[in-house]
């Protein structure tokens, strides 16, 4: 199954703490701004749900 | 065993231990207890973003999945008294409750001044989701604010209050705000960018009186002057909520003393069984600096011990004795992490900044982007940076006593 996540830019203040707990996921570019991908592997599940519990904006969702 | 998990505290630490205890599949009873009215709710906003544009609980909450949906939330009720001995707690209400294993997450409220005077309205503190709905109604364009305590919530709320137009200074009792966790090279360079907005800063100044009888109109400070204002905050530092503890034989000198696993201890420092304490409550050791016990108010901390508790407890409560052996025997070396913002300024750090004896500039400038690092021994135990968010990252594991440099 594919995972599809949103992060909401918003509200995202570019900390990275996602970046640490689903770096496949997440990471900073150049300027330090978060991009992040749109879909992964089930077997990322848990990594992400630590990045949106540790995330300071709670920015982060799984798209249905 | 029979009897609930119960928690007392429902905020975050209290939200995230109940999550992994389901997670690990804990299936048992599971009460969770908070003096607030609210669900748990994202307290860093409070000073910053939601204080500047809309206070509500909406924006604030916390999600609550599925995994939750047979948590029993008792709201609004605290908890008053405890007798570990016999495992139970009592409530404001009269209710008592049984638990057969307790969490503590009660966190911290702020140190209040009632004894320099005490005017029915406009004398405020941030900790609370209600606090912030207070403060919000009171802070309107032209609005003369003081606010006492420079540390970060004292100067994240001076800069939100400046940018909502009013009027703002900053009384501190140090030589520069932040000095004890910035050094006073950084905390300078903050405090100019301050400036900068319009913000003025009181430094080496306490306030000796606290003046009006309805409404504020005004502080007196040990120099002898006298400040008019329309608003006050006091930001002078928290006290852990312990006192419901009293009574038993129990370490809560400076916050609630736990072990490696997070344990509770008795005074003669023998852990009790049953009881752990988590987040801003729980003085616990990290074992990758010191074997010193601390307080650390960063969020990420909150999160990460209520894992571990959550984890322990429910292993324990599995048939996977050898699972529980081995949680209960991993390290628990957090790596306290906190951000800060303030007007452009936006801060964000790894270690324990105060431990470092010696702070060099690394990279940047000041008044520009930059990353400092604090050093004790030779050795880093803290950076903090303003930009430069991915160097500043790339310390993040090399922070603390224990680590040889590679
Ligand atoms: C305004 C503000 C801004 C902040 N900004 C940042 C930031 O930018 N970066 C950062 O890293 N950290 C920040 N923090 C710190 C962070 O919010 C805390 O570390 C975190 O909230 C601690 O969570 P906790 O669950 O341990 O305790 P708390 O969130 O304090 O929750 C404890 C809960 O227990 C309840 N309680 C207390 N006593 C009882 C009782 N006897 N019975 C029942 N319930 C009780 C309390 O009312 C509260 O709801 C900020 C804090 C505040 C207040
Ligand atoms: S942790 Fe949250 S705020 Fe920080 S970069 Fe990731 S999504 Fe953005």
């Amino acid at each position: 199954m594919t995972l599809k996540i949103h992060v909401d830019m918003e509200k995202c203040q570019h900390y990275g703490q996602c970046v640490f707990d689903a770096p496949t996921v997440f990471r900073l570019n150049e300027d330090d701004k978060l991009e992040y991908e749109s879909t992964a592997d089930d077997s990322e599940r848990d990594n992400i749900q630590l990045a949106i519990d540790i995330c300071p904006m709670q920015a982060i969702k799984f798209v249905e | 065993m029979t009897n609930p998990v119960v928690i007392v505290g429902a905020s975050m630490g209290g939200l995230r231990a109940a999550e992994t205890l389901r997670k690990t599949g804990y299936a048992g009873e599971l009460i969770v207890i908070g003096d607030e009215p609210h669900a748990p709710y994202n307290r860093p906003p409070l000073s910053k973003e939601v204080l500047a544009e809309h206070v509500d609980h909406a924006a604030v909450a916390f999600p609550l999945g599925e995994i939750l949906d047979d948590v029993q939330w008792i709201l609004g009720d605290a908890v008053v008294a405890t007798n570990l001995d016999h495992h139970t707690i009592t409530l404001a209400s009269g209710r008592v409750v049984d638990y057969g294993t307790l969490i503590i997450a009660t966190g911290l409220r702020p140190r209040r001044l009632d004894e320099l005077g005490r005017p029915a309205t406009g004398v405020h503190a941030i900790r609370t989701l209600d606090d912030a709905m207070a403060l919000r109604a009171e802070l309107n364009p032209g609005a003369r604010v003081v606010v006492y305590g420079a540390g970060f919530i004292g100067c994240e709320t001076a800069a939100t209050a400046t940018k909502l137009g009013a009027t703002v200074t900053v009384v501190g009792k140090g030589e520069v705000p932040m000095l004890r966790p910035l050094g006073r090279q950084l905390a300078e360079d903050i405090q100019r960018r301050h400036e900068a907005h319009g913000v003025t800063f009181l430094n080496n100044t306490r306030i000796v009186r606290i003046l009006g009888d309805d409404h504020l109109t005004g502080v007196e400070l040990d120099n002898g002057q006298t400040l008019e204002c329309d608003v006050l905050i006091e930001a002078v530092g928290s006290l852990p909520n312990v006192e419901f503890l009293e009574g038993n034989d129990i370490d809560i000198e400076s916050g609630i003393h736990v072990n490696d696993t997070l344990h509770a201890l008795h005074a003669n420092g023998e852990p009790w069984a049953n009881v752990y304490a988590i987040g801003d409550v729980a003085r616990f050791p990290i074992p990758q600096f010191d074997p010193k016990t601390r307080r650390v108010e960063h969020w990420n901390i909150p999160t990460e011990m209520a894992r571990k508790v959550g984890r322990q407890i429910a292993l324990e409560h599995g048939d996977d004795a050898e699972a529980h052996a081995a949680e209960m025997a991993k390290e628990f070396t957090p790596i306290p992490s906190f951000w800060s913002d303030q007007f452009e300024v936006s801060l964000l750090a790894y270690g324990l900044l105060d431990q470092g004896e010696d702070v060099r500039l690394l990279e940047g400038e000041v008044g520009g982007d930059c990353l400092y690092g604090y050093y004790r021994d030779g050795k880093m135990v803290g950076v903090c940076g303003i930009g430069m968010r991915q160097k500043v990252m790339s310390y993040r594991n090399k922070v603390g006593l224990n680590f040889e440099p590679e």
